[in-house]
């Protein structure tokens, strides 16, 4: 193609964002505007430009030739485990960073469970300045209660105000349900949802994978669904009484995808997502002892699987967010039942999305952007970003059609905790733009 | 023919491998009726007891077995807690197995822990029960001891009574009759039976005195303590009058039934003294042929034929 100075295939890592680019023959998805249109898109000075037809010839600066490649507005991940402070040797604030940009995404939300726990000022402080200069926007999600204990709320109002976007005591669910009711009542004031991990711990306590066929043939101690499902349902009912915003982190049963969409009929502010392993895998996945099939919440069954398809088609789930959670190889690498929680999921995302949504027919490229891009800023009350003259160039470019397989060694997280390591997909990242940066997939 | 590496569980082990091990186990048993007990089938053969979870009858019974096989051995126990804060498990097989050994046997809490070796390993791996999940040697010796006594397994009806959910005993009984085509009950109060147990091919009663009448054998499993305190069920007093094997239960059976049991038994829990120590109670041969099913797996995985000499 002689308009292209550079082969777009042959770029990797961080390239200068050019001053002028022409984003040639582009397949445009922004489904805010309802756009889904094959034009040309132009970026000047890390901001839209122009829409529409322009001759490559006569531009004036850099052409990337992106026939058959989709753009969409950048993609936020509101579930991420950063392990800066506290653990810098699974994840960092910038390796995090580097692992987003590099499966697609331009912004992601940390999870406040950190060393320290992001539950002061300081914290956030902290996050922001050591992601000031970052293509990837880092969001941090600060915790419900101080040191995550669930008693006393923690300052709620200074952390919004210092840039927590939402409010979560991730990974320990908040069992008392007036702390939980204050919560939601308090965060009225700021407009910032309230994040659950809906896991009733009495029901847990040394659970290690679904309860069910497979857990009665491995013989390890099953996690009830309505262990999950009992915590939507007070959730709900207590965000319905008070009138607060209420986000379902990682959705995974039946159940809970019932309870969340009768909610939503009833008018209840309450929004959920569902992780990529959550709507690919089931608990079947588990036989064989792989510790990289250890999650919380767990692989559910196939119904449960269903179930999240069923409620990502008709809207009750509203966001895809990986739950990206680093940890050390030689942590996974041990007794299923002394391994660790949790697998990285930044770098998959997209392939996963791809190949279990789309090509399945179950999903349009605007419905799966909007549950990447769009509904992950509406569910913490912002603006997403959008492919519009004037707006800064915030974008994710994707190749809808490459055939890949996963390989871990290639992940520029700092962790390679999969269980998807050789699975071929399709639907590859290929860059990111945003902060005036630009960046190609390495993957 | 039984040609596997590793002996991990009865979970897919099919009809014949089952049979070559018991039929090599009733040779074995007929040479531990001898005057000089001992074959030099693995001599140069170093065996390694993996012992993570405290266990006299299995590792004792292993030991002697691997005696009686002139193997060399080397013994290992520790609690899984206190190995947990130091060195890994998977740290601790490599240094072992750096020392050149041939097989380890291995009890651990964690369900997978043989998997887990044989996965990091180049030994031989058998499991002596890991967590609640397997403990096919312990299957195989309940097997053998049921077809010694009744000349089969296909047609029989044998109950496994008590605590299913917790008991590796439970599930590897459960894969190698169901494989062996016999009919398969358990019984146990409802907190105690796994969900979907039955897609394994069994039936589930709640209620000792449906069952008396139809069973050949009870499998009659411990109760460990410790389920009560989970809220698991109410008090020994109501779980021994409920779902106990008393004489006075058994004896409205209309034939005799074969009382088993793995050990250690909980007299007056889930059995009573009587019916442990009456002549249909086969406890203490379970023992000795649990020795004669260890020496044939030993044998077995070490590359044995079938006819023993
Ligand atoms: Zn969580």
């Amino acid at each position: 193609m002689k308009f292209t100075k550079t082969a777009i295939i042959s770029r990797k890592g961080f390239q200068p964002l050019p001053e002028r680019l022409l984003l040639k023959n582009a397949r445009l998805v922004d489904p805010v505007a309802q756009m889904d249109e094959t034009t040309d898109l132009v970026l000047e000075d890390g901001r839209i430009a122009s829409l529409g037809p322009i001759d490559a010839q006569g531009f004036q600066g850099e052409v990337l030739d992106l026939s058959g490649k989709i753009v969409s507005p950048g993609w936020m991940d509101l579930h991420v485990h950063l392990r800066e402070p506290g653990r810098e040797d699974e994840e960092t604030i910038e390796s995090g960073s580097l692992a987003a940009a590099n499966g697609g995404f331009t912004a992601l939300c940390c999870m406040p469970n950190t060393d320290p726990p992001i539950d002061s000022q300081e914290i956030i402080q902290y996050i922001k300045d050591r992601s000031a200069d970052l293509l990837v926007a880092v969001h941090p999600i600060a915790a419900i209660t101080k040191k995550r204990e669930g008693k006393e709320l923690s300052e709620i109002l200074e952390l919004v105000e210092q840039g927590a976007v939402a409010i979560s005591d991730d990974g320990s669910p908040v069992m008392n349900a007036e702390v939980m009711r204050r919560a939601l009542e308090y965060t009225k004031m700021v407009g910032v949802p309230v994040i659950g991990h809906e896991e009733d711990v009495t029901m847990t306590d040394g659970a290690q994978i679904n309860e069910g066929f497979v857990s009665t043939c491995l013989g390890l101690r099953g996690w009830p669904t309505v262990a999950e499902d009992v915590m939507v349902a007070r959730d709900i009912l207590l965000a319905e009484y008070t009138g607060g915003r209420f986000h379902v982190a990682h959705i995974s049963s039946e159940g809970a995808v019932e309870l969340v969409r009768q909610a939503k009929a009833r008018g209840v502010q309450v929004t959920a997502e569902v992780t990529p392993h959550h709507f690919t895998l089931t608990d079947e996945a588990v036989r064989g002892y792989d510790t990289n099939t250890k999650i919380n919440p767990p692989l559910r069954s196939e119904e449960d699987r269903q179930a999240l398809l069923q409620g990502l088609v008709d809207g009750t789930i509203d966001v895809i967010a990986t739950d990206h959670a680093p940890h050390a190889f030689e942590e996974k690498e041990a007794e299923y039942i002394y391994a660790p929680f949790g697998i990285v999921g930044l770098e998959t995302a997209l392939g996963l999305c791809v190949t279990e949504l789309v090509q399945t027919g179950l999903l349009s490229w605007t419905q799966l952007i909007e549950k990447l891009a769009v509904n992950p800023y509406r569910a913490l009350g912002l603006e997403p970003p959008r492919i519009k003259p004037g707006h800064p160039a915030n974008l994710t470019i994707f190749d809808p059609e490459a055939q890949w397989e996963v390989n871990p060694a290639r992940f520029l997280s700092k962790s390679r905790n999969t269980p998807f390591g050789e699975k071929k997909l399709t639907g590859k990242p290929l860059a990111v733009i945003n902060q005036g940066k630009m960046f190609f997939s390495t993957l | 023919m039984f040609s596997r590496k590793h002996l991990l569980g009865l979970d897919g082990v099919a009809q014949e491998e089952i049979i070559s091990i018991l039929d090599t186990a009733r040779s074995f048993r007929e040479v531990l009726e001898r005057p000089i007990k001992r074959l030099p089938t693995l001599q140069g053969k170093t065996v390694v007891n993996l012992f993570y979870e405290p266990s006299t009858r299995t590792r004792i019974s292993f030991e002697l077995a691997e005696k009686r096989l002139s193997a060399d051995i080397v013994n290992f126990s520790a609690s899984a807690s206190s190995v947990k804060k130091g060195e890994t498990l998977i740290d601790t097989v490599r240094n072992i197995e750096a020392m050149k050994i041939d097989m380890v046997v291995v009890r651990h809490s964690s369900p997978g822990a043989a998997h887990l070796l044989a996965r990091v390993l180049n030994a031989h791996i058998i499991n002596a029960g890991d967590g609640g999940h397997e403990h096919p040697t312990q299957a195989l010796l309940d097997m053998f001891t049921i077809r010694e006594k009744k000349g089969r397994l296909d047609q029989l009806t044998v109950a496994l009574v008590g605590d299913i959910s917790h008991s590796r005993v439970a599930m590897s009984n459960i894969y190698g009759l169901r494989t062996m085509g016999a009919r398969v009950l358990v019984c146990g109060p409802s907190t105690l039976i796994p969900r979907h147990i039955e897609w394994l091919g069994v039936e589930v009663y709640h209620n000792i005195d449906e069952i008396i009448e139809q069973v050949d054998v009870m499998n009659i499993l411990r109760l460990q303590l410790e389920r009560q305190r989970r809220g698991l069920f109410p008090s020994l007093r109501e779980y021994h009058n409920y779902f106990g094997i008393t004489r006075e239960r058994l004896e409205r059976a209309t034939r005799p039934i074969l009382i088993m049991h793995p050990g250690p038994m909980n007299r007056g829990v889930e059995i009573s003294s009587d019916v442990a120590d009456s002549e249909h109670s086969v406890i203490l041969e379970q023992v000795t042929n649990g020795l004669a099913v260890r020496m044939a797996i030993l044998y077995l995985l070490a590359g044995g034929k079938s006819e023993i000499h």
